[in-house]
Protein backbone atom coordinates (compact mmCIF):
# COMPACT_ATOMS: atom_id res chain seq x y z
CA UNK A 1 0.00 0.00 0.00
CA UNK A 2 1.21 3.49 -0.97
CA UNK A 3 -0.38 6.24 1.25
CA UNK A 4 0.49 10.29 1.15
CA UNK A 5 -0.86 12.20 3.96
CA UNK A 6 -1.46 15.95 3.56
CA UNK A 7 2.19 15.93 1.44
CA UNK A 8 4.12 18.95 0.97
CA UNK A 9 6.76 19.27 -1.33
CA UNK A 10 8.70 22.77 -3.00
CA UNK A 11 10.67 22.27 -6.15
CA UNK A 12 12.03 25.82 -7.01
CA UNK A 13 9.12 27.94 -7.73
CA UNK A 14 6.57 25.21 -7.94
CA UNK A 15 4.82 23.04 -5.11
CA UNK A 16 2.58 20.46 -4.21
CA UNK A 17 0.66 21.34 -0.86
CA UNK A 18 -1.55 18.75 1.08
CA UNK A 19 -1.60 16.42 -1.40
CA UNK A 20 -2.97 13.07 0.05
CA UNK A 21 -3.96 9.35 -1.98
CA UNK A 22 -3.90 6.13 -1.11
CA UNK A 23 -3.12 3.03 -3.36
CA UNK A 24 -3.96 -0.15 -2.06
CA UNK A 25 -2.01 -2.73 -1.93
CA UNK A 26 -1.55 -5.23 -4.77
CA UNK A 27 -3.53 -2.47 -6.88
CA UNK A 28 -2.23 -1.34 -10.39
CA UNK A 29 -2.66 2.51 -10.05
CA UNK A 30 -2.22 5.49 -12.98
CA UNK A 31 -1.49 8.54 -11.90
CA UNK A 32 -2.92 10.94 -14.74
CA UNK A 33 -2.99 14.28 -14.93
CA UNK A 34 -1.93 17.69 -17.52
CA UNK A 35 1.98 18.00 -18.65
CA UNK A 36 3.88 19.98 -15.11
CA UNK A 37 0.84 18.92 -12.86
CA UNK A 38 3.61 17.37 -10.48
CA UNK A 39 3.30 13.71 -11.23
CA UNK A 40 6.85 13.39 -11.59
CA UNK A 41 7.20 15.07 -8.03
CA UNK A 42 4.99 13.15 -6.32
CA UNK A 43 6.37 10.10 -7.29
CA UNK A 44 10.02 11.67 -6.75
CA UNK A 45 8.47 12.10 -2.75
CA UNK A 46 7.51 8.55 -2.88
CA UNK A 47 11.10 6.92 -3.93
CA UNK A 48 12.69 9.30 -1.33
CA UNK A 49 13.98 11.42 -3.94
CA UNK A 50 12.43 14.79 -3.14
CA UNK A 51 12.54 16.27 0.37
CA UNK A 52 8.84 16.02 1.85
CA UNK A 53 8.66 19.74 3.62
CA UNK A 54 5.77 18.23 5.53
CA UNK A 55 3.23 15.34 5.92
CA UNK A 56 3.92 11.41 5.27
CA UNK A 57 4.41 8.97 3.39
CA UNK A 58 3.47 5.75 3.80
CA UNK A 59 4.26 1.87 2.30
CA UNK A 60 2.78 -1.40 3.36
CA UNK A 61 1.68 0.75 6.66
CA UNK A 62 5.33 2.36 7.42
CA UNK A 63 6.54 5.40 8.08
CA UNK A 64 8.97 5.88 5.55
CA UNK A 65 9.35 10.18 4.81
CA UNK A 66 12.69 10.30 6.28
CA UNK A 67 13.84 7.16 5.22
CA UNK A 68 16.54 7.06 2.59
CA UNK A 69 15.41 6.62 -0.99
CA UNK A 70 17.36 2.60 -0.77
CA UNK A 71 15.61 1.65 2.60
CA UNK A 72 11.93 2.58 1.07
CA UNK A 73 11.55 -0.82 -1.34
CA UNK A 74 10.83 1.06 -4.27
CA UNK A 75 11.56 0.35 -7.88
CA UNK A 76 11.65 3.23 -10.10
CA UNK A 77 11.55 2.74 -13.79
CA UNK A 78 11.88 6.55 -15.05
CA UNK A 79 10.79 7.64 -18.25
CA UNK A 80 13.78 7.30 -20.71
CA UNK A 81 14.97 4.06 -18.46
CA UNK A 82 18.04 6.15 -17.17
CA UNK A 83 20.58 2.83 -17.69
CA UNK A 84 23.84 2.89 -16.81
CA UNK A 85 26.03 2.97 -19.47
CA UNK A 86 28.71 1.47 -18.42
CA UNK A 87 27.09 -1.60 -17.22
CA UNK A 88 25.86 -4.43 -19.05
CA UNK A 89 22.39 -5.81 -19.30
CA UNK A 90 22.91 -8.55 -16.82
CA UNK A 91 24.24 -6.02 -14.69
CA UNK A 92 21.59 -3.98 -14.44
CA UNK A 93 19.98 -7.36 -13.10
CA UNK A 94 22.39 -7.85 -10.18
CA UNK A 95 23.04 -4.16 -9.24
CA UNK A 96 20.38 -4.12 -6.49
CA UNK A 97 21.93 -7.82 -5.09
CA UNK A 98 25.06 -6.92 -5.46
CA UNK A 99 24.07 -3.94 -2.99
CA UNK A 100 22.47 -6.50 -1.11
CA UNK A 101 25.25 -8.79 -0.57
CA UNK A 102 23.52 -11.78 -2.31
CA UNK A 103 25.15 -15.28 -3.24
CA UNK A 104 27.02 -15.46 -6.45
CA UNK A 105 23.91 -18.59 -6.96
CA UNK A 106 21.09 -16.96 -5.92
CA UNK A 107 22.03 -13.83 -8.60
CA UNK A 108 22.21 -15.95 -10.84
CA UNK A 109 18.48 -17.54 -10.08
CA UNK A 110 17.50 -14.26 -10.43
CA UNK A 111 18.68 -12.96 -13.01
CA UNK A 112 17.96 -16.32 -15.45
CA UNK A 113 14.41 -15.91 -14.15
CA UNK A 114 13.95 -12.43 -14.84
CA UNK A 115 15.75 -12.16 -18.42
CA UNK A 116 13.14 -15.33 -19.01
CA UNK A 117 10.14 -13.04 -18.19
CA UNK A 118 11.15 -10.07 -20.36
CA UNK A 119 12.67 -11.75 -22.66
CA UNK A 120 15.89 -10.71 -22.89
CA UNK A 121 17.88 -13.50 -22.58
CA UNK A 122 19.65 -12.89 -25.54
CA UNK A 123 20.89 -9.07 -24.52
CA UNK A 124 22.29 -10.06 -21.24
CA UNK A 125 26.06 -9.24 -22.26
CA UNK A 126 24.83 -6.32 -23.96
CA UNK A 127 25.86 -2.51 -23.15
CA UNK A 128 23.10 0.15 -23.09
CA UNK A 129 23.90 1.97 -26.52
CA UNK A 130 23.13 -1.32 -28.31
CA UNK A 131 19.61 -1.27 -27.30
CA UNK A 132 16.38 -0.37 -28.66
CA UNK A 133 14.15 1.91 -26.94
CA UNK A 134 11.60 -1.25 -25.84
CA UNK A 135 14.58 -3.35 -24.75
CA UNK A 136 16.10 -0.43 -22.38
CA UNK A 137 12.74 -0.04 -20.95
CA UNK A 138 12.17 -4.36 -20.43
CA UNK A 139 15.90 -3.93 -18.88
CA UNK A 140 14.61 -1.11 -16.75
CA UNK A 141 12.10 -2.62 -15.52
CA UNK A 142 14.52 -5.96 -14.66
CA UNK A 143 16.24 -4.33 -12.69
CA UNK A 144 13.58 -1.76 -10.77
CA UNK A 145 12.25 -5.44 -9.84
CA UNK A 146 15.24 -7.70 -9.36
CA UNK A 147 15.34 -6.95 -6.03
CA UNK A 148 11.85 -7.80 -5.18
CA UNK A 149 10.40 -3.89 -4.36
CA UNK A 150 7.24 -3.82 -2.53
CA UNK A 151 5.86 -0.89 -4.86
CA UNK A 152 7.15 -0.25 -8.50
CA UNK A 153 6.68 2.89 -9.83
CA UNK A 154 6.89 3.87 -13.63
CA UNK A 155 7.03 6.93 -14.77
CA UNK A 156 5.56 7.10 -18.25
CA UNK A 157 6.95 4.13 -19.52
CA UNK A 158 5.57 3.18 -22.60
CA UNK A 159 5.39 6.52 -24.15
CA UNK A 160 8.63 6.75 -26.14
CA UNK A 161 8.19 3.36 -27.29
CA UNK A 162 6.22 2.39 -31.33
CA UNK A 163 3.10 1.29 -31.31
CA UNK A 164 4.26 -2.69 -32.13
CA UNK A 165 6.42 -2.22 -29.43
CA UNK A 166 4.36 -0.60 -27.00
CA UNK A 167 1.86 -3.25 -27.48
CA UNK A 168 4.46 -5.44 -26.52
CA UNK A 169 5.62 -4.13 -23.47
CA UNK A 170 2.06 -3.51 -22.48
CA UNK A 171 1.75 -7.28 -22.31
CA UNK A 172 4.73 -7.73 -19.50
CA UNK A 173 3.51 -4.43 -17.55
CA UNK A 174 0.24 -6.47 -17.60
CA UNK A 175 2.19 -9.81 -15.85
CA UNK A 176 4.02 -7.73 -13.27
CA UNK A 177 1.75 -7.97 -10.91
CA UNK A 178 0.56 -11.22 -10.81
CA UNK A 179 3.73 -12.40 -10.89
CA UNK A 180 6.07 -10.00 -8.54
CA UNK A 181 3.10 -9.02 -6.29
CA UNK A 182 4.20 -5.30 -6.00
CA UNK A 183 1.78 -2.13 -5.91
CA UNK A 184 2.27 -0.70 -9.05
CA UNK A 185 2.11 3.40 -9.26
CA UNK A 186 2.18 4.13 -12.70
CA UNK A 187 2.28 7.85 -14.66
CA UNK A 188 0.20 7.64 -17.86
CA UNK A 189 -0.68 10.15 -20.11
CA UNK A 190 -3.03 7.63 -22.37
CA UNK A 191 -5.80 6.76 -21.00
CA UNK A 192 -6.33 3.85 -23.03
CA UNK A 193 -3.39 2.39 -21.52
CA UNK A 194 -4.23 3.13 -18.65
CA UNK A 195 -7.71 1.23 -18.71
CA UNK A 196 -5.76 -1.63 -20.11
CA UNK A 197 -3.46 -1.80 -16.97
CA UNK A 198 -4.75 -0.12 -14.39
CA UNK A 199 -7.36 -0.52 -11.46
CA UNK A 200 -7.50 2.31 -9.59
CA UNK A 201 -6.99 5.69 -11.44
CA UNK A 202 -6.04 8.81 -9.95
CA UNK A 203 -5.67 12.20 -11.43
CA UNK A 204 -3.59 14.88 -10.10
CA UNK A 205 -5.58 18.12 -10.76
CA UNK A 206 -4.48 21.60 -8.84
CA UNK A 207 -2.23 20.12 -6.52
CA UNK A 208 -5.18 17.83 -4.91
CA UNK A 209 -5.09 13.97 -6.14
CA UNK A 210 -8.76 12.90 -7.18
CA UNK A 211 -9.91 9.20 -7.67
CA UNK A 212 -11.63 8.68 -11.00
CA UNK A 213 -14.13 5.91 -11.79
CA UNK B 1 4.67 26.31 -62.32
CA UNK B 2 2.72 29.63 -61.66
CA UNK B 3 4.49 32.75 -62.88
CA UNK B 4 4.63 33.87 -59.10
CA UNK B 5 7.11 30.45 -58.21
CA UNK B 6 9.24 31.74 -60.83
CA UNK B 7 9.64 35.20 -58.79
CA UNK B 8 9.93 33.67 -55.45
CA UNK B 9 13.74 32.83 -55.92
CA UNK B 10 14.59 36.29 -58.01
CA UNK B 11 17.77 37.87 -56.76
CA UNK B 12 18.54 34.56 -54.75
CA UNK B 13 21.91 32.86 -55.62
CA UNK B 14 24.55 30.60 -54.67
CA UNK B 15 26.77 33.24 -55.05
CA UNK B 16 25.98 34.98 -52.21
CA UNK B 17 26.48 32.07 -49.94
CA UNK B 18 30.05 31.53 -51.38
CA UNK B 19 30.95 34.61 -50.51
CA UNK B 20 29.99 34.88 -47.28
CA UNK B 21 32.09 31.46 -46.57
CA UNK B 22 35.20 32.73 -48.63
CA UNK B 23 35.08 35.26 -45.68
CA UNK B 24 34.37 33.42 -43.02
CA UNK B 25 37.34 31.15 -44.58
CA UNK B 26 39.80 33.87 -45.21
CA UNK B 27 39.52 35.48 -41.32
CA UNK B 28 39.66 32.18 -39.76
CA UNK B 29 42.57 30.83 -41.92
CA UNK B 30 44.67 34.13 -41.12
CA UNK B 31 44.60 32.69 -37.67
CA UNK B 32 45.47 28.73 -38.72
CA UNK B 33 48.25 30.11 -41.06
CA UNK B 34 49.50 32.05 -38.12
CA UNK B 35 49.93 29.39 -35.87
CA UNK B 36 51.19 27.35 -38.82
CA UNK B 37 53.72 29.39 -39.41
CA UNK B 38 54.99 30.15 -35.76
CA UNK B 39 55.46 26.13 -35.69
CA UNK B 40 57.03 26.02 -38.92
CA UNK B 41 59.17 28.89 -38.06
CA UNK B 42 60.70 26.51 -34.75
CA UNK B 43 60.97 23.66 -37.04
CA UNK B 44 63.27 25.41 -39.81
CA UNK B 45 64.93 27.57 -36.77
CA UNK B 46 65.91 24.38 -35.07
CA UNK B 47 68.70 20.89 -36.91
CA UNK B 48 68.59 17.46 -35.37
CA UNK B 49 71.89 18.69 -34.17
CA UNK B 50 70.29 21.07 -31.92
CA UNK B 51 67.60 19.50 -30.52
CA UNK B 52 70.71 16.44 -29.97
CA UNK B 53 73.02 19.08 -27.96
CA UNK B 54 69.72 20.09 -26.22
CA UNK B 55 68.96 16.61 -25.02
CA UNK B 56 72.18 15.73 -24.01
CA UNK B 57 72.76 18.91 -21.45
CA UNK B 58 72.33 17.68 -17.69
CA UNK B 59 70.57 20.68 -17.14
CA UNK B 60 67.67 20.80 -19.52
CA UNK B 61 67.17 16.44 -18.78
CA UNK B 62 67.19 17.82 -15.22
CA UNK B 63 64.20 20.25 -16.41
CA UNK B 64 62.39 17.56 -18.80
CA UNK B 65 62.65 14.71 -15.72
CA UNK B 66 61.31 17.96 -13.42
CA UNK B 67 58.53 19.15 -15.84
CA UNK B 68 57.33 15.15 -16.20
CA UNK B 69 57.31 14.46 -12.57
CA UNK B 70 55.57 18.04 -11.71
CA UNK B 71 53.20 17.63 -14.46
CA UNK B 72 51.37 14.02 -13.57
CA UNK B 73 52.14 14.92 -9.71
CA UNK B 74 49.81 18.31 -10.48
CA UNK B 75 47.13 16.52 -12.71
CA UNK B 76 47.01 13.64 -10.09
CA UNK B 77 46.35 16.54 -7.34
CA UNK B 78 44.25 18.28 -9.77
CA UNK B 79 41.60 15.38 -10.43
CA UNK B 80 41.62 14.67 -6.70
CA UNK B 81 40.14 17.87 -6.04
CA UNK B 82 38.13 18.96 -9.07
CA UNK B 83 36.66 15.77 -9.09
CA UNK B 84 34.56 16.96 -5.47
CA UNK B 85 33.94 20.15 -6.76
CA UNK B 86 32.69 19.56 -10.16
CA UNK B 87 30.12 17.26 -8.66
CA UNK B 88 29.46 19.33 -5.83
CA UNK B 89 28.75 22.71 -7.80
CA UNK B 90 26.74 20.68 -10.13
CA UNK B 91 24.42 18.63 -8.06
CA UNK B 92 24.17 21.02 -4.90
CA UNK B 93 22.42 24.10 -4.24
CA UNK B 94 23.99 26.15 -1.38
CA UNK B 95 24.41 29.44 0.48
CA UNK B 96 27.57 31.08 -1.21
CA UNK B 97 27.55 29.05 -4.08
CA UNK B 98 27.80 32.25 -7.15
CA UNK B 99 30.54 33.05 -4.89
CA UNK B 100 32.73 30.05 -5.06
CA UNK B 101 31.93 29.73 -8.47
CA UNK B 102 33.81 32.98 -9.10
CA UNK B 103 36.39 32.07 -6.91
CA UNK B 104 37.05 29.07 -8.60
CA UNK B 105 37.86 31.12 -11.90
CA UNK B 106 40.28 33.42 -10.25
CA UNK B 107 43.17 31.42 -11.17
CA UNK B 108 41.77 31.43 -15.37
CA UNK B 109 41.55 35.41 -15.37
CA UNK B 110 44.20 36.70 -12.55
CA UNK B 111 47.95 37.31 -14.54
CA UNK B 112 49.94 34.30 -13.64
CA UNK B 113 52.51 36.18 -12.07
CA UNK B 114 50.39 37.72 -9.39
CA UNK B 115 49.25 33.62 -8.94
CA UNK B 116 52.88 32.92 -8.11
CA UNK B 117 53.27 36.75 -5.69
CA UNK B 118 50.19 35.53 -3.85
CA UNK B 119 52.05 31.89 -3.11
CA UNK B 120 55.06 33.63 -2.47
CA UNK B 121 53.02 36.58 0.24
CA UNK B 122 51.10 33.19 1.66
CA UNK B 123 54.00 31.47 2.59
CA UNK B 124 55.34 34.61 4.27
CA UNK B 125 52.71 33.62 7.08
CA UNK B 126 53.99 32.55 10.47
CA UNK B 127 52.66 29.14 10.13
CA UNK B 128 53.63 28.16 6.52
CA UNK B 129 56.57 29.77 7.69
CA UNK B 130 57.38 26.99 10.50
CA UNK B 131 55.83 24.45 7.96
CA UNK B 132 58.95 25.66 5.59
CA UNK B 133 61.29 24.85 8.15
CA UNK B 134 60.21 20.81 8.53
CA UNK B 135 59.01 20.71 4.44
CA UNK B 136 60.48 23.30 2.47
CA UNK B 137 57.81 24.76 -0.30
CA UNK B 138 59.70 27.90 -1.66
CA UNK B 139 61.83 28.03 -4.22
CA UNK B 140 62.02 23.87 -3.80
CA UNK B 141 60.46 21.19 -6.05
CA UNK B 142 56.98 21.50 -3.95
CA UNK B 143 56.20 24.96 -5.13
CA UNK B 144 56.59 24.01 -8.46
CA UNK B 145 53.74 21.11 -8.07
CA UNK B 146 52.13 23.92 -6.24
CA UNK B 147 52.42 26.26 -8.67
CA UNK B 148 51.18 24.46 -11.30
CA UNK B 149 47.94 23.21 -9.41
CA UNK B 150 46.88 26.92 -8.92
CA UNK B 151 45.97 26.98 -12.44
CA UNK B 152 45.88 23.56 -13.45
CA UNK B 153 43.02 22.70 -10.79
CA UNK B 154 41.42 25.35 -12.16
CA UNK B 155 40.43 23.77 -15.79
CA UNK B 156 40.11 20.35 -14.31
CA UNK B 157 37.25 21.55 -12.61
CA UNK B 158 35.95 24.00 -15.33
CA UNK B 159 35.92 20.59 -17.43
CA UNK B 160 34.36 18.43 -14.91
CA UNK B 161 31.20 20.89 -14.35
CA UNK B 162 31.15 20.74 -17.64
CA UNK B 163 30.74 16.73 -17.53
CA UNK B 164 29.13 16.56 -14.47
CA UNK B 165 26.30 19.18 -15.80
CA UNK B 166 25.63 17.03 -18.72
CA UNK B 167 25.23 13.98 -17.12
CA UNK B 168 21.46 12.88 -16.43
CA UNK B 169 21.38 12.63 -12.47
CA UNK B 170 18.60 10.17 -12.75
CA UNK B 171 20.77 6.96 -13.22
CA UNK B 172 22.57 8.12 -9.82
CA UNK B 173 18.85 8.60 -7.98
CA UNK B 174 18.12 5.36 -9.82
CA UNK B 175 20.96 3.65 -7.63
CA UNK B 176 19.99 5.39 -4.67
CA UNK B 177 16.72 3.77 -5.27
CA UNK B 178 18.46 0.22 -5.48
CA UNK B 179 19.80 0.47 -2.26
CA UNK B 180 23.04 2.69 -2.89
CA UNK B 181 24.21 4.97 -0.69
CA UNK B 182 25.18 8.50 -2.07
CA UNK B 183 28.80 7.21 -1.80
CA UNK B 184 28.17 3.92 -3.10
CA UNK B 185 26.35 5.55 -6.33
CA UNK B 186 29.11 8.02 -6.97
CA UNK B 187 31.51 4.83 -7.50
CA UNK B 188 29.56 2.67 -8.92
CA UNK B 189 27.99 5.13 -11.64
CA UNK B 190 28.65 8.94 -11.65
CA UNK B 191 32.38 8.37 -11.76
CA UNK B 192 32.30 5.12 -14.79
CA UNK B 193 29.76 7.66 -16.38
CA UNK B 194 32.37 10.32 -16.25
CA UNK B 195 35.07 8.62 -17.20
CA UNK B 196 35.61 10.47 -20.44
CA UNK B 197 35.53 13.93 -18.75
CA UNK B 198 37.68 12.58 -16.23
CA UNK B 199 40.73 11.43 -18.70
CA UNK B 200 39.52 15.16 -20.55
CA UNK B 201 40.24 17.33 -17.41
CA UNK B 202 43.25 15.49 -16.65
CA UNK B 203 45.02 15.80 -20.31
CA UNK B 204 43.83 19.88 -19.85
CA UNK B 205 45.42 19.82 -16.64
CA UNK B 206 49.18 17.73 -17.60
CA UNK B 207 49.13 20.46 -20.96
CA UNK B 208 48.11 23.71 -19.07
CA UNK B 209 50.99 22.47 -16.14
CA UNK B 210 53.71 21.79 -19.23
CA UNK B 211 53.37 25.34 -20.29
CA UNK B 212 53.45 26.86 -16.76
CA UNK B 213 56.18 29.32 -15.86
CA UNK B 214 54.86 32.83 -14.64
CA UNK B 215 53.81 31.43 -10.76
CA UNK B 216 57.02 29.36 -10.98
CA UNK B 217 59.34 31.79 -11.68
CA UNK B 218 58.12 33.93 -8.75
CA UNK B 219 57.61 31.13 -6.72
CA UNK B 220 60.20 28.82 -7.27
CA UNK B 221 62.40 30.93 -8.45
CA UNK B 222 64.64 29.36 -11.72
CA UNK B 223 67.37 27.89 -10.30
CA UNK B 224 69.20 25.37 -12.74
CA UNK B 225 69.55 21.77 -11.29
CA UNK B 226 66.66 22.74 -8.89
CA UNK B 227 63.52 24.20 -9.70
CA UNK B 228 64.13 24.64 -13.47
CA UNK B 229 61.35 23.15 -15.55
CA UNK B 230 61.17 23.21 -19.26
CA UNK B 231 59.72 26.57 -19.72
CA UNK B 232 62.19 27.80 -17.08
CA UNK B 233 65.02 26.25 -19.05
CA UNK B 234 63.48 28.33 -22.72
CA UNK B 235 63.56 31.30 -20.26
CA UNK B 236 67.16 30.89 -19.20
CA UNK B 237 68.67 29.72 -22.26
CA UNK B 238 66.85 33.46 -24.21
CA UNK B 239 68.58 35.11 -21.44
CA UNK B 240 71.81 34.09 -22.13
CA UNK B 241 71.50 34.33 -25.70
CA UNK B 242 71.58 30.85 -26.55
CA UNK B 243 68.53 30.73 -29.09
CA UNK B 244 69.30 27.39 -30.78
CA UNK B 245 68.54 25.74 -27.33
CA UNK B 246 65.77 27.57 -26.46
CA UNK B 247 63.97 26.56 -29.99
CA UNK B 248 64.99 22.93 -29.54
CA UNK B 249 63.53 22.71 -25.72
CA UNK B 250 60.40 25.03 -26.89
CA UNK B 251 60.27 22.24 -29.93
CA UNK B 252 60.27 19.62 -27.47
CA UNK B 253 56.94 21.35 -25.63
CA UNK B 254 55.36 21.67 -28.81
CA UNK B 255 55.22 18.42 -29.79
CA UNK B 256 54.29 17.19 -25.87
CA UNK B 257 51.44 20.06 -26.41
CA UNK B 258 50.38 18.50 -29.66
CA UNK B 259 50.01 14.59 -29.14
CA UNK B 260 48.30 15.57 -25.45
CA UNK B 261 45.80 17.68 -27.29
CA UNK B 262 45.59 15.05 -30.14
CA UNK B 263 44.92 12.46 -26.89
CA UNK B 264 42.11 14.99 -25.78
CA UNK B 265 40.67 14.83 -29.54
CA UNK B 266 41.01 11.18 -29.46
CA UNK B 267 39.07 10.66 -26.22
CA UNK B 268 35.95 12.58 -27.87
CA UNK B 269 34.16 15.13 -26.24
CA UNK B 270 33.27 14.87 -22.33
CA UNK B 271 30.07 16.08 -23.21
CA UNK B 272 28.71 13.45 -24.92
CA UNK B 273 27.37 11.12 -21.69
CA UNK B 274 25.10 10.04 -19.29
CA UNK B 275 21.90 9.51 -21.24
CA UNK B 276 21.49 6.23 -22.56
CA UNK B 277 17.67 5.29 -23.24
Amino acid sequence: MIELERVTVRVGGFGLRDVSMRVPAGSHAALMGRTGAGKTTLMEAICGLRRVESGKVRIGGRDVTDEVPGMRGVGLVPQDGALFGHLTVREHLTFALEVRRWTRERMEARVEELAGWLGIRGLLDRLPPGLSGGEAQRVALGRALSFHPRVLCLDEPLSALDDETRAGACEVLESVRRREGVTVLHITHSRPEAERLADVFLRLREGRVEVEA
Amino acid sequence: MSPGTDRAGEGVGRGRDGLFVAAMGILGGLYVALLVATMAADVFYTTPGHLWRALKSPEIRHAVRLSLLSCTLTTLLSLWVAVPIGYLMTRHRFRGRALVDSLLDIPIVLPPLVIGLSLLILFQWPPLRALERVFPVTYAVPSVVLAQFMVACAFAVRTLRATFEAMDPRPEQVAWTLGCSRAEAFWRVVLPSARRGIVTAATMAWARALGEFGPILVFSGATRMRTEVLPTTVFLELSVGNLEAAVAVSLLMVVAAVAVLMLIRARGSAITLGRFA
